[in-house]
């Protein structure tokens, strides 16, 4: 079949069954969307900055699991694209990005609206390629989601010359492929797997360190098994929200800076770690020499650069963490009696009991927790949480009941602002019978409030529930704590949109809430009336998220309270 | 520590910028960098000659393996390593000692005009240094020197 680039294009999402593509056109792109006009087997949706057509991609494929899809034009509509591309590099998340480029015979010059697009994505993508000849297209299209999506995924990026979208080729997609400078892990090797059994069996305090990689794995039914059967407790990262299930006994909840005490002090204690999946944050790890002082450390990865990165690991195992969880659960199930760790989970337990997660509700204004818990109360897993980043981030990670894996859906490894809303887009897409929120900051939800235009057009229903301080709330936090309450440039309460008129004028609703009584209303009409809402609720200024470990801190040495 | 490695790449556009960003980006220091096509195969050898602790350099090792066109990272057993350089010479010195010099550093003539010759020797590094100090005698013009290159073996 002789095909066109552009076309081509086309023909390859369809066979790797793409539904929807988010992106922006211009010059370099325009012959592609000439054809996406053309086709009907995936819905492009036109986001009103390149920025928010990645994240819109990202949120997708980390709701669904399958592969984000966008399209951008080249020079500022690819430079836009950056942050998007390396927000999911980070976060390892599966995307196929494809921007235009002058035509090649241009390359170099200077032209318009010309980047070296590739030298420019190359550090935040997983791997990208520069399209030279239409001949090159079918198998590099094939290869890119191949490699979004295999191994540790990430990002690929397609830079596609404009001549090389006109020119005419030969159109065979390969069925499989395999490229043999490329070939991930997967099975992991059964000594070291025996190994990490015996050690768990010898241990007295081990904890289950969970990370993101267990949702990219899928094995979030296997993690659980596996601490059901072992008795082993359980802490999450950002990343891996949901996987225990928040109802789970063994879970203590998320470890890290603002993670649980009682979290942390098992991470303290423990004297074994069993990492599947997690990647030793600095967020996570804090004072890197106190961080597991006791623990002897298993850690399961796909990917190997990530194991022995940050500290040093005494039972190493490359390879997919559902394969290597299955292969450990029956040798744990003859190995390890569960009863064996009662004492340590009781003392955790009183760790739970000493300083628990909570916060100080009051009659008379709202606190911003209160408000996550009770979208809880009224959603609970009816909704698929999206953030920015600040403050009401890790509120809603701390104080939301994620009962599964992709439903908090998160920037964790850039803390991206602006990340939350265009991702919301991407969630609804994915997954039509859930409620997309947003939980935002009045900070946030300005770097890329233009997306009101496209939830309203292409009649994506998005909340965005604004936990509004007036102040840049994280950065105040810390101006608090460690700047003498010097508020340098985070104070936001003097020059505010009015966030209602706002929604109004973009064609969506908009609800200003001061009470609690007012706040469930509005979030019940919202719901009903299935478009685009904005809630404004005035939460109170000063709140502070705690616990606390401060940078470069020791877990153990948590910010319980703040004394003012 | 100086640690030699000998990487295997597919031969395409764009890898040699993808294997020295990676060094860039991460503030891993490269020492020397050679890089040719592997004759008769699609695929370039590169010799990086790096320095760092033991555990920069796993992760050196482990971070060019993570790139999708690097087919294999040759980082440790024995090698035979040569460096080789270039000297120019005025034709007006006093040549005297300067073939028992050569021979001594696997040297030859590569080249003269009228008023210079050029010499050539390929020797390890430690000895290319000790070369390029005992051949300033003889008040060289220009002196150029490549990066490592390895084999296995
Ligand atoms: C793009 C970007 N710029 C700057 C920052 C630094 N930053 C982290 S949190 C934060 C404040 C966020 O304020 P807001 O969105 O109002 O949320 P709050 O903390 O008040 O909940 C800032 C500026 C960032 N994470 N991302």
């Amino acid at each position: 079949m002789d095909l066109n680039g552009s076309q081509m294009v086309v023909e390859a999402l369809r066979k790797e069954n793409v539904s929807v593509v988010f992106g922006y056109p211009g010059g370099a792109i325009m012959n592609v969307y000439d054809e996406v006009y053309k086709q009907d087997y995936f819905e492009h949706i036109l986001t009103r900055h390149e920025q928010a057509a990645i994240h819109a991609a990202d949120g997708y494929a980390r709701a669904s699991g399958d592969v984000g899809v966008a399209f951008v034009t080249s020079g500022p509509g690819f430079t836009n694209a950056v942050t998007g591309l390396a927000t999911a590099y980070i976060d390892s998340i599966p995307m196929v990005v494809i921007s235009g480029q002058v035509p090649i015979s241009m390359i170099g010059t200077d032209a318009f609206q010309e980047i070296d697009a590739v030298g420019i994505s190359r550090p935040c993508v997983k791997h990208n390629y520069l399209v030279k000849h239409v001949k090159d297209l079918p198998r590099i299209l094939k290869e890119a989601f191949y490699i979004a999506r295999s191994g540790r995924p990430g990002p690929v990026h397609i830079d596609l010359p404009k001549d090389v979208t006109a020119q005419v080729g030969k159109f065979e997609y390969p069925d499989t492929i395999s490229i043999r400078t490329y070939k991930p892990t997967y099975k992991g090797n059964a000594r070291q797997i025996k190994k990490a059994i015996d050690a768990i069996e010898k241990s007295k305090r081990p904890v289950l360190y969970i990370g993101g990689g267990a949702v990219n794995a899928n094995a979030a039914a296997e993690v659980r098994e596996f601490a059901e059967i072992t008795g082993v407790p359980a802490v999450e990262t950002l990343m891996a929200r949901g996987v225990m299930g928040d109802d789970n006994p063994l879970l203590l909840g998320m470890l890290g800076m603002h993670g649980s005490y009682c979290a942390n002090m098992s991470m303290s204690e423990a004297d074994l770690m069993i990492a599947f999946g997690a990647r030793f944050d600095d967020r996570v790890t804090g004072k890197l020499s106190e961080f597991g002082k006791h623990a002897k450390i298993i850690h399961v990865d796909i990917d190997p650069s990530s194991i022995g990165k940050i500290v040093k690991i005494d039972y190493p195992i490359v390879g997919d963490l559902k394969n290597i969880v299955s292969e450990m659960i029956p040798l744990a199930k003859e190995k390890i009696n569960p009863t064996q760790y009662e004492s340590w989970r009781k003392l955790l337990k009183r760790y739970d009991e000493i300083h628990p997660l909570g916060y100080k509700d009051t009659p008379t204004v709202i606190k911003p927790q209160w408000v996550i818990q009770r979208i809880g109360e009224l959603l609970g897993e009816k909704a698929i949480i999206t953030t920015d980043v600040g403050q009401h981030q890790m509120w809603a990670a701390q104080f939301y009941p994620f009962d599964r894996p992709r439903q908090f859906i998160t920037s964790g490894g850039l803390g991206t602002m602006g990340f939350g809303f265009p991702a919301a887009i991407g969630v609804k897409k994915a997954i039509q019978d859930k409620i997309s929120i947003n939980i935002t900051g009045d900070g946030s939800i300005l770097m890329n409030i233009q997306e009101l235009m496209t939830a309203y057009e292409s009649k994506v229903p998005v909340i965005n529930i604004i936990l509004n301080n007036g102040y840049l709330g994280m950065v105040r936090q810390w101006q608090t704590f460690f700047y003498d309450k010097r508020y340098s440039s985070t104070d936001l309460s003097g020059a505010q949109p009015d966030f209602v008129k706002l929604a109004e004028s973009f064609g969506g609703r908009g609800f200003r809430v001061e009470t609690k009584a007012a706040f469930d209303e509005a979030l019940d009409e919202a719901v009903k009336s299935n478009s685009v809402c904005m809630i404004d609720v005035n939460v109170d200024r000063l709140e502070d998220v705690l616990p606390m470990v401060p940078a470069g801190g020791s877990l153990y040495n948590m910010i319980l309270e703040h004394k003012d | 520590m100086r640690r030699v490695l000998s990487v295997i790449v597919t031969n395409e556009h764009g890898v040699l910028s993808r294997i020295s960003g990676l060094f860039a980006g991460r503030g891993y220091n490269i020492d020397s960098l050679t890089v040719a096509p592997i004759p008769e195969t699609d695929f370039s050898r590169l010799t990086i000659v790096t320095s760092g602790n033991e555990n920069v350099l796993e992760q050196i090792v482990k971070q060019l393996h993570k790139l999708i066109p690097t087919y294999k990272v040759i980082e440790s057993g024995e090698f035979v390593e040569k460096e080789m350089a270039l000297v120019k010479i005025p034709l007006n010195e006093d040549f005297n000692g300067l073939d028992a010099m050569l021979k001594a550093y696997n040297g030859v003539i590569a080249n003269s005009g009228t008023n210079f010759i050029v010499v050539m020797v390929a020797d390890n590094a430690n000895r290319i240094d000790d070369f390029l100090k005992a051949i300033k005698k003889y008040n060289p013009t220009d002196m150029v020197r490549s990066g490592s290159v390895a084999m296995d073996v």
